[in-house]
């Protein structure tokens, strides 16, 4: 998978995000880095954060599109 | 026992529970290998569960917790996070300060660590 689609879920999911980024990690299509900075992420705890990003990317965690996930996540304007 | 209960059970009676792809002495992840360096360098008294002998533990575990990647971290009960969150929280320094708050100054004293299989 390229990094677009994953890229178009989580500006679904964040339509406030200041910073939103993906990288493939290893160009295999499968490990992938993912950053989101956006306001609504203020006040909330980093596992709260990453759930946020695990519900966008829902569906290609679960039919193991992607096999490996890193996450950065910030609450900022 | 079901799988689910003994999840639980690890997860309610370890100070620190890390559940992780293979052992402390033969870590079979990268993102395990991560969270448990971070656990160490805090010196936390680490519980480790190894979720590959049966996928069925994997899919209780995630069940119960909501969280679908491992490793997973929890302090007295409570999810910490995967290796992302529990390696910024060692850089900044906030794990020592969870785990003081939650587990007491003397927390890293007996620097013990444990695995314990479910199988």
């Amino acid at each position: 998978m390229t990094t677009q689609p994953l890229r178009a879920l989580l500006e679904g999911a964040f339509p406030d995000a200041t910073e939103l980024d993906v990288v493939d990690r290893t160009g295999g299509g499968d490990h992938f880095q993912v950053v989101v900075t956006a306001p609504s992420l203020v006040g909330l705890s980093l596992v709260e954060q990453h759930r946020r990003v695990y519900e966008a990317l829902a569906a290609p965690l679960a039919d193991g599109t992607i096999h490996e996930l890193r996450i950065k996540t910030k609450g900022s304007v | 026992m079901t799988y689910s209960e003994k999840i639980k059970d690890v997860i309610g009676e370890s100070e620190v529970a890390l559940f992780m792809k293979g052992t402390p002495e033969f870590v079979m992840c990268g993102n395990s290998d991560r969270a448990l360096r971070a656990l160490r360098r805090a010196g936390a008294p680490v519980t480790a569960v190894d979720i590959l002998p049966d996928p069925q533990i994997r899919q209780d575990l995630s069940a119960i917790s909501g969280w679908p990647t491992i490793p997973q971290v929890f302090v007295k009960g409570e999810l910490v996070g995967g290796a992302d969150i529990v390696e910024e929280l060692e850089a900044s320094g906030e794990l020592e300060r969870t785990l003081r708050d939650r587990l007491g100054e003397e927390y890293a004293a007996a620097r013990r660590e444990q695995t314990i299989s479910l199988t």
